[in-house]
């Protein structure tokens, strides 16, 4: 099969039915191969469609009609040409309709082929559900066996094992068939020994989960570290990277993240359920013949996977698309607009089917309280806002600040050590602190919690004056002493969670951002709304509280101030806008509550802004060098194509292939000589008149197939670019002839041209490379890469930080 | 174009390795419990809170109730305050419905210690048993190569008898795992020894 195929280094594969086709050289399929780094697939064949789209009119008769495999693909770590492949998309498909007129077969083939995509779009949302249900139950049952286990059945977690108990009102909290681990060993829960014994289990257990993820991302799919959202940024925007949305790093990075997430580390699990999602989509692809050639269409439903990611994660499908469209993905066509829709749908759905938390709800933090807000509460609201830019513009700073010591110094040669040391001290600090003891999640959903009258949790230890209460409509009461020691516990929280998650994001686990900045601000908030609630409680004569405030109505809610600094700080992080505010509209369910969310929103990215430009996710991709051009930033600055073009003043003259009067050897020397990734042709090498643009790949592999397969071409044979090349005399060798493999339609702009214009035209079209002419002949190119140094440049960045090409 | 894609599917199909069909078997499970599990009376209540009440103590009501007849009337019983402090008490009460399917979760949380078992059983072989097995010959040597885009060249060129391919299905297992190796270093050195992507 394949596998013998790259073996033997040749693109014969070994198997019978396949040499039948080898004939033909048509599509010789290897699905895997997307996984697969290309020295193996160099040879190994990976089908293309007709004539690569640019010019399908070719005549070659020595040579054969369809093209070979290995054409029209791209290497690791190269850019896509997003024009060619949107233009074989239009080729296929105008073929497919042209042929569905011939045969009802074909017009059934048109039919399937248009309705793939949507079948696409079903299999990911119900993959991706399933996978998130997975994720949801075993995070949810392993980070309660940090404290002990079930005796009615191990696979309960603390909430399902107590579910049957037959408890009383005052000990409704404690369930006898719940042991927690000192009560298992001695035997009894109380006392010095079995505390310390109950921190012990919570340490080791805590170790031992990060430092088997560690081990397993590092052993089998180092790809899936890290939260996945910035290079999936960068594969949307046309990179490749193989195997990063590959099976294996599906399966690692699926279940590192529950091991990463019950250790007690200070990450969540949003981003990396983004990454789980698009590895679904990607897999997905490789069943359809359509996405699986065409890199376009792959992005595409990359795109609509993402948003059936976030989607799972919130249980927000409305608020998933709009994360896709607005952070995740580069290009966002409005078909992909429904059918991501349609796949967070079904995703959300298929959640909602397995049921993790036990009563059909997609998160463990949906809150469903409605009491009104007074319009004099948005002081505090953007107050909040205020706060989360500056938490948000600080944790960007440190963090990249950390990543970028890890990256350059030694510190980053112990990967398994630093998890090691961080899940440690995480771990021996958050014991002893009920706040930090409990899982991210559920201390957000208790701090968004309104206080009832049967909450009977630390915070919610009102005085209660049970003769005046009126059903269930508490008023605002003083509080308690349970009340006091909450806040000073919660604020040791907030510290600790704001330095220790500078240090756990970006480590070599899967680690996402979403969880620990919502905590950090719902921590924030209920301070604040705990601390108001008194002022009016305390105060209700002040002018600002007596109009609306009177002694015993029910007017601030802490919990709606939870939510309101969650949605800060996350916007503060990362520099959400629209998505961030639907998102967490879809959480609360209820509408009343867009303005204070939109004001603290739009506070904490005005001032986030205001002090550093980029979000979380574009300070890594800077700080990792990736080739992503920025499409929101303006480019205003007056340098034209010439300043940026190669060759520049001082540098040999840009290496061109003629057109029909270099040999195979000439051109062979060429490609060993340099390093680029595509040659222009040009008419002779006095006019410098254009002609088109060839790729480098796709110059050695046809080079090397002609050598093996075509009689008669040796070094000294002539290539010939042309529909009619020139005669030579009879006894030299025959002609090699490579039109096919020729782009005639290569992307010219003039040596005036303004930078601002050639920008554009990038990041519009989504080019990898531009021509750059003067008075009609050829001066110089333009890539990328040069684009972005340049942009880096401009900016006073350091130019030599784009690494890739 | 047609005629090929079914075989296209199958070659898809067979050469998805391990982590696909373990994806599809998950899937598979994942999805068909809840479709299938009838659901044991022990699965859903609908419970009723109520806090204490001039001089009577709080108290606890579970009722395998449907969702519609989730309220205090139905489930608290008996009722311990006169008729017309009915409505006064049970609006103090909270009832919620409350569903769960414990085969659900039983078969997730065994499913994945199940599949972190394996992984871990295939890492312990990968590390200790394989090197002892795996004679030293020239498939191996490019594992410890940096730059080996010439030796895969040269591997890959290496001639093998035009009649006898090698076709069996270890040949192949073996050829893929190889390859897969490979893969993962280059990926451990862009990684953590490079530090080129995901820092």
């Amino acid at each position: 099969m394949d596998q013998k195929g790259y073996r033997r280094g040749s693109f014969q594969s070994a198997t019978s039915d396949e040499d039948m086709l080898e004939i033909t050289a048509a599509s010789v399929d290897f699905p895997m191969a997307d996984d697969d780094p290309p020295l193996d697939r160099e040879m190994g064949g990976f089908s293309s469609y007709n004539g690569g789209g640019m010019n399908g009119t070719s005549t070659m008769m020595d040579f054969l009609e369809e093209p070979l495999p290995g054409v029209g693909t791209y290497e690791d770590f190269n850019t896509i040409d997003w024009v060619r492949e949107k233009s074989r998309d239009r080729d296929r498909h105008r073929e497919i309709t042209n042929r569905s007129k011939e045969s009802t077969w074909a017009l059934l083939h048109s039919v399937s082929d248009a309705f793939s995509g949507w079948l696409l779009m079903l299999l990911i949302g119900l993959l991706a559900g399933s996978l998130a249900g997975l994720i949801d139950i075993s995070a949810h049952w392993m980070t309660d066996l940090k404290e002990g286990v079930c005796l009615a059945g191990f696979w309960f977690n603390h909430e399902h094992c107590c579910w049957k108990s037959n408890t009383t009102f005052t000990d409704r909290d404690k369930c006898p068939e719940w042991k927690s681990w000192s009560q298992l060993i001695l035997g009894h829960g109380e006392g010095a020994f079995a505390y310390i014994l109950n921190y012990l289990m919570y340490v080791i257990w805590a170790l031992m989960f990060s430092l088997l993820a560690v081990l397993l991302v590092k052993g089998f799919a180092p790809y899936a570290c890290g939260s996945g959202i910035p290079e999936i940024k960068t594969i949307l925007s046309g990179f490749i990277i193989r195997g990063y949305l590959g099976k294996w790093t599906l399966v690692i990075k699926t279940i590192t993240l529950v091991l990463a997430v019950s250790s007690g580390l200070s990450l969540g699990k949003e981003g990396p359920l983004v990454h789980v999602a698009c590895c679904c989509g990607n897999i997905l692809c490789h069943l359809f013949t359509k996405y699986r050639k065409n890199e376009a269409k792959r992005r595409e439903v990359l795109s609509a996977a993402a948003a059936a990611g976030v989607s799972v994660a919130f249980g927000a499908p409305i608020g998933g698309v709009l994360f896709s469209l607005e952070e995740v993905s580069y290009y966002f066509p409005l078909k992909t607009l429904w059918r991501s829709f349609f796949a967070a749908l079904v995703a959300a759905f298929t959640l909602r089917s397995i049921n993790p938390f036990g009563n059909s709800r997609l998160v463990l933090f949906y809150v469903e309280f409605h009491m009104p807000w007074h319009l004099l509460e948005l002081v505090p609201f953007i107050l909040l806002g205020i706060f989360g830019g500056l938490w948000g513009a600080f944790f960007i700073r440190s963090n990249i600040a950390w990543c970028r010591r890890r990256k350059t110094t030694r510190l980053g040669k112990y990967p398994v050590l630093e998890v090691f040391v961080v899940t440690a001290i995480t771990a021996i600090l958050a014991f002893p602190n009920e706040y930090t003891r409990m899982s991210t999640s559920e201390l957000i959903s208790e701090l968004f919690n309104d206080c009832g009258i049967l909450d009977s949790s630390q915070l919610c230890e009102y005085v209660n004056d049970f003769n005046s209460t009126k059903g269930d409509d508490l008023p605002d009461r003083a509080a308690g002493p349970g009340v006091y020691t909450a806040m000073w516990q919660l604020a040791l929280a907030l510290i600790m969670k704001v330095f220790i998650t500078i240090f756990t994001f970006g480590m070599k686990v899967p680690s996402g951002l979403f969880i620990p900045s919502m905590a950090v601000g719902a921590i924030a908030g209920r301070l604040l709304g705990v601390a108001m609630e008194q002022l009016a409680f305390y105060h209700h004569d002040w002018a600002i509280f007596s109009g609306w405030c009177s002694q015993g109505a029910d007017c601030i809610t802490p919990g709606l101030y939870a939510m309101v600094g969650a949605a800060a700080c996350l916007g503060g992080v990362t520099r959400m806008t629209v998505s961030l505010v639907v998102i967490m509209f879809e959480l609360t369910g209820g509408l009343e509550y867009i303005v204070p969310l939109m004001a603290a929103a739009m506070t904490s990215k005005w001032v986030a802004d205001a002090i550093g430009r980029e979000g979380i996710y574009d300070a890594h991709i800077r700080l990792n060098g990736y080739p992503f051009l920025e499409a929101k930033e303006e480019f205003s600055h007056k340098t034209r194509a010439m300043d940026v073009m190669r060759p520049r003043k001082n540098d040999p003259p840009l290496t061109v292939i003629t057109q029909d009067s270099m040999t195979v050897e000439d051109v062979e020397t060429i490609v060993t000589k340099t390093t680029y990734s595509g040659y222009p042709v040009v008419v002779s090498r006095t006019s410098q008149r254009l002609v088109g643009f060839v790729l480098r790949r796709d110059l050695i592999i046809s080079i090397e197939n002609a050598r093996k397969k075509q009689d008669g071409v040796v070094s000294t044979s002539v290539i010939c670019f042309t529909d009619y090349c020139p005669p030579l005399p009879p006894s030299s060798p025959s002609v090699l002839k490579l039109r096919s493999i020729l782009d005639l339609s290569p992307f010219t702009v003039t040596d005036e041209t303004p930078m601002e214009i050639v920008v554009d035209i990038f990041r519009k079209l989504g080019l990898r490379q531009c021509l750059v002419t003067h008075n009609g002949k050829l001066l110089g190119i333009i890539t990328k890469k040069d684009v972005l140094k340049h942009i880096a440049q401009m900016a006073n960045q350091d130019p030599n930080s784009i690494l890739f090409n | 174009l047609f005629s090929q894609a079914p075989r296209m599917f199958a070659q898809s199909c067979w050469n998805s390795a391990s982590p696909v069909l373990l994806l599809l078997v998950l899937l598979g499970c994942v999805l068909s419990p809840p479709a299938q599990a009838s659901k044991s009376s022990e699965d859903i209540r609908c419970k009723c809170i109520c806090p204490p009440y001039r001089n009577i103590s709080g108290h606890i009501y579970n009722k395998n109730v449907s969702q519609k007849d989730c309220n205090c009337l139905h489930v608290v019983e008996p009722m311990p305050v006169p008729g017309n402090d009915v409505e006064a008490y049970c609006l103090l009460c909270e009832c919620k419905y409350e569903e769960r399917s414990t085969t659900t979760i039983k078969v997730i949380i065994i499913i994945y210690l199940s599949v972190v078992g394996a992984l871990l059983l295939y890492m312990a072989f990968l590390v200790l048993v394989d090197p002892l097995i795996r004679k030293p010959d020239p498939y191996t040597q490019p594992l410890h190569n940096e730059e080996d885009s010439e030796d895969t060249r040269s591997l890959a060129a290496v001639p093998t008898p035009a009649g006898a391919r090698a076709n069996t299905v270890l040949e192949r297992v073996e050829g893929a795992q190889q390859r897969w190796k490979r893969q993962v270093q280059e990926q451990r050195k862009t990684v953590f020894d490079r530090h080129k992507m995901l820092s």
